[in-house]
């Protein structure tokens, strides 16, 4: 780690969003967003469709280049190309549909971070492959399957097992339990934590699970009005009084998942 | 930052094993392997020595317990929550890896391919036949119901599969055209029949070049990208969609592109025929000083507009061949990439060949008929 601008900051926040405005022509997605994220955090981030949740999300992995403002992940600017390289490599995404590559099996999926970034011997890196695969809950043949002949819920594992190919400091799930059944989704959710818990892993997940926002987020953030609206934990922002926030968290979905909550917590 | 090290103390008491560094993935390297050679099998028990170790991550921790096996290990040094964690993590999922079945290898692999080349190739040939059953009927439908033809994609496609290409396909044909007379000039000039450069010209592209090479282009830029259309909407599931919704794909589809090219085939090989001409009549001018008049006075008396209409009737099955191979084609598409690769690359190949062979069957048939 050498060069100017390349050093790393101990201290530098997984990500910081500073005056963030993203504009597609005259349509203004987000003005003046704000976001900081502490290391072994998981934040949840929510907001309506079309609040730009996938915007930000995008915007911060650097696949889109915001019109004003800095997105900074480590303490390096995303959108920097010299100081990107640094940042790429720490972190991990689950896209939606988990863009697997699906010329590849699974296994081969998993390495193909671990090729392109590590000199580890060949059966190491199968042997590992195959332990990330074990631990995002897949079962063994599923290994040697192509995307294509998998199910939707170990098509999700599988995107998972690739984005911890390489130890990510920073995980981005853009909606993980979306389509998984209840059980699935419960454990997917322990997972998280538990490699949280692990890895110090910092996490981001965009999802509209109020199980899952319950259970395994520290602080959600909200997206509404071009901008993180509050960035703070659920009891907190129960209390608030923000016309959408109010329906969302208080309506009878948010009621249920907060008292399922608050039972788990009870027992 | 400091590299991943171990150092390994056999001598007194029990096998000490001592970790230091940064044992994280990008830095491993070897060193899993190497751990592993110089543990070597056995059980014995092992201290564990991790006082100087800085950072761990999975695949380190991975690589210390592969190489541990099922050894019993004490742990000496402070232990870190966040390595409590990990090894707790470590340990719960690292039951072996259930083997997977070796693929049977036969010395018979090699008719085994070939009876299974064999068989898919019966299988695309009678899939073949279905498609071009559906589209025939399809077809027909539409020309007693004529309303139920789709416009609007019909006439995208008319611009995007022809219009668009008269550009390539005239420039193509004008090369050809220009390098027949160029050929031809010197063996004709020294015969003393350079006149008969316009009958070289004017058969040669009006009875092959003009159809053949029109074709060609098309089923290159078209017959491909129908296939790429209709595979990407059967990967998105958008074909599912649509035969759910009762939409006839067929109709929706496969039609229009299929008419487009009867529309727009005939009137590219007549552009492909003025391309050619117009090359043929420039060298002939520049080099036989065969003036653009005397040209054209010759290619009407001694060649014919015959030749012309020749060449034309070949077009519909052109058309009907490269639509349906592009079409159908691109419906085969699987839910991988790979495939649909394989198929548009089907799709050109294909046509491109059954466009040639079915020029060499109309030689022969025009051949008998004295045409």
């Amino acid at each position: 780690m050498s060069g100017a601008g390349t050093r790393d900051c101990p201290e530098a926040p997984p990500i910081r969003v500073t005056g963030l405005r993203s504009a597609f022509g005259a349509n203004v997605i987000h003005e003046n967003l704000d976001l900081e994220i502490r290391p072994g955090e998981i934040v949840g981030l929510i907001g309506g469709s079309g609040s730009g949740k996938s915007v930000l999300l995008r915007t911060i992995l650097g696949l889109q280049t915001p019109a004003a403002g800095k997105v900074e992940v480590f303490g390096h600017n995303i959108h920097v190309s010299a100081e990107r390289q640094e940042a790429e490599r720490r972190v991990g995404v689950l896209f939606q549909g988990s863009a697997l590559f699906s010329a590849l099996t699974v296994i081969e999926n998993v390495e193909a971070p671990m090729i392109e970034h590590t000199q580890l011997p060949p059966a190491f890196m199968r042997e590992l492959a195959a332990f990330k695969i074990k631990l995002s809950g897949l079962p063994d043949d599923a290994a040697n399957k192509r995307p294509a002949e998998l199910s939707g819920g170990m098509v999700k594992r599988a995107g998972l097992a690739r984005a911890i190919a390489l130890d990510p400091e920073l995980l981005f799930l853009d909606e993980p339990t979306a389509g998984l059944d209840p059980i699935a989704a419960e454990e997917f959710d322990q997972l998280v934590c538990a490699l949280r818990d692990a890895l110090g892993l910092t996490v981001l997940m965009v999802t509209h699970d109020l199980d899952s926002l319950y259970a395994v987020c520290d602080r959600v953030a909200v997206l509404a009005d071009r901008k993180v609206l509050a960035c703070a934990p659920l009891p907190e922002l129960e209390r608030s009084e923000h016309p959408w926030l109010k329906s969302y968290l208080r309506g009878p979905r948010g009621r249920a998942a907060h008292n399922a909550a608050a039972q788990r917590s009870g027992h | 930052m400091s590299a991943p090290g171990y150092h390994l103390d056999r001598d007194g008491g029990p096998l000490v094993l001592t970790l230091s560094g940064t044992w994280e993935i990008v830095h491993l390297r070897d060193v899993p392997d190497r751990l592993m050679n110089d543990l070597g099998g056995g059980d014995e028990n092992v201290v564990l020595k991790i006082a100087d170790l800085s950072e761990i991550d999975t695949a380190g921790a991975f690589a210390v317990a592969r190489a541990l096996g099922n050894r019993q290990v004490d742990v000496v040094g402070e232990l870190r929550p966040e390595f409590k964690g990990l090894a707790s993590l470590i340990n719960s999922r690292r039951q072996p890896f259930e083997d997977l079945p070796p693929k049977p290898r036969s010395k018979f692999a090699v008719f085994d391919r070939i009876g299974r080349d064999v068989v898919d190739f019966g299988q695309e040939a009678y899939r073949g036949q279905v498609f071009a059953g559906r589209m025939v009927m399809t077809l027909v439908g539409l020309v007693r119901h004529p309303r139920r033809v789709r416009l609007t994609p019909l006439v995208l496609m008319m611009e995007q599969a022809g219009l668009a290409a008269t550009p390539i396909v005239f420039f193509m044909t004008f090369f050809i055209g220009a390098v027949l007379a160029l050929v031809g000039s010197n063996m004709l000039q020294t015969l003393g029949v350079k006149i008969y450069a316009v009958e070289l010209v004017g058969i040669g592209v009006l009875r092959e070049f003009g159809a053949v090479v029109a074709a060609i282009l098309f089923s290159g830029r078209s017959a491909s990208a129908f296939a790429a259309q209709l595979g990407s909407m059967r990967m998105n599931q958008e074909i599912d969609a649509m035969q759910v919704m009762g939409v006839d794909v067929f109709e929706a589809l496969v039609a229009p592109r299929v008419i487009a090219a009867l529309i727009m085939l005939p009137l590219l090989i007549l552009v492909a025929d003025l391309g050619g001409l117009a090359g043929g009549m420039l060298v002939s001018s520049a080099l036989l000083n065969i003036s653009p008049d005397l040209f054209l006075q010759r290619l009407v008396d001694s060649v014919g507009i015959q030749q012309f209409w020749v060449g034309l009737a070949k077009a519909p099955l052109f058309a009907l061949v490269i639509g349906a191979t592009g079409c159908r084609q691109g419906l085969s598409v699987g839910s991988d990439v790979e495939s649909l690769g394989a198929r548009v690359t089907a799709a050109v190949v294909q046509s491109i060949f059954l466009i040639i062979m079915f020029d060499a069957l109309f030689a022969v048939l025009f051949w008998r008929l004295d045409l």
